[in-house]
């Protein structure tokens, strides 16, 4: 009967610990966005503004340099 | 242009950053679940603006040694693009914190009292003060050699009180902030995976480059506009 007692308890916590792996595995990741390729879209539009801040930056570089040149 | 291999290397770690940021695989945990991508993003600013005011003091004792105009504005221009990139780095602190930390019972709103208690948090807001103050010191003396001076060494005790109030006191206290008592924030290897490292390092590298070639363009400019006094 202890035995038994014994056993189940060992069972129990072992079931336990796997509820708590499937907790951690059952996150709310964005994997719908993933599978129809959303994704793809959200990642144009951020590449997009970044470009488009870096070109910014880079014509500003040259319009600066330009000044350098003509007051030197 | 001028000297551009860098800037080349900042727009292509830039883009990586976007693309791998957002396609590649992160760690499922609960809580954090795809905010997780905001460690390219949002860890990514305090490391550029640290690096930004440790070059910005380093101008400032050089100032002080050499006494040339120049140490003190490319010393300023540091500054304040590392001020920038504080500032950013809050605001998006701000945000992932509502989603993260905030009790998902209560509204953020109302779980606002006990969030706003973070040590890291006020640490952060007060570093940010004191360089704030930096830039109210500098337009309040209109002596030239004076205001170099007295702000170069301010430059020296507002770096000096970064230490306690961002890196010390938020790891004596409880904090929920990573890297509270035990270790270091994304650089922890029970932190970060080796997935995730694979982005960070190179978007830490992209943009303090982009911190960097900002304020190249700020000291080219302000160079130009004090041709007469140097």
């Amino acid at each position: 009967m202890r035995k038994i007692k014994y056993l189940s308890a060992l069972i129990i916590s072992l079931l336990l610990t796997l509820i708590n792996y499937a907790q951690t595995d059952t996150a709310d990741m964005a994997d719908t966005m993933r599978s129809n390729g959303r994704i793809y879209v959200v990642v144009a539009v951020v590449v997009l503004i970044l470009s488009g801040l870096l070109l910014y930056l880079v014509r500003l570089d040259k319009k600066i340099t330009r000044i350098e040149k003509n007051k030197s | 242009m001028r000297r551009s291999w860098w800037k080349i290397l900042c727009v292509i770690l830039l883009l990586y950053t976007f693309i791998g940021g957002f396609l590649m695989d992160v760690p499922r945990l609960p809580a954090l679940s795809e905010t997780i991508r905001n460690l390219y993003f949002h860890v990514c600013m305090w490391f550029c603006m640290m690096i930004l005011f440790t070059v910005s003091v380093v101008y400032a004792i050089r100032y002080l040694r050499s006494n040339k105009l120049t140490d003190d504005i490319y010393s300023r221009q540091f500054a304040a693009v590392g001020i920038v990139f504080g500032v950013l780095g809050y605001a998006t602190g701000t945000i992932w914190m509502s989603y993260t930390w905030a009790d998902p019972n209560n509204s953020s709103f109302q779980s606002f009292g006990a969030v706003a208690r973070e040590p890291k948090l006020i640490g952060a807001a007060i570093a940010l003060l004191i360089y704030f103050a930096y830039m109210v010191l500098r337009d309040s003396i209109s002596d030239i050699d004076k205001r170099a001076r007295i702000t170069a060494v301010y430059n020296v005790f507002a770096y000096a009180l970064l230490f306690p109030t961002i890196w010390i006191i938020p790891r004596i206290l409880p904090s929920l902030h990573p890297g509270g008592e035990n270790g270091n924030p994304a650089l922890d290897t029970n932190d970060i995976d080796n997935r995730m490292r694979l982005v960070f390092y190179p978007a830490v590298i992209g943009w303090t480059l982009l911190g960097v070639w900002i304020t190249s363009l700020k000291i080219r400019l302000s160079l130009l506009k004090e041709k007469r006094l140097l």
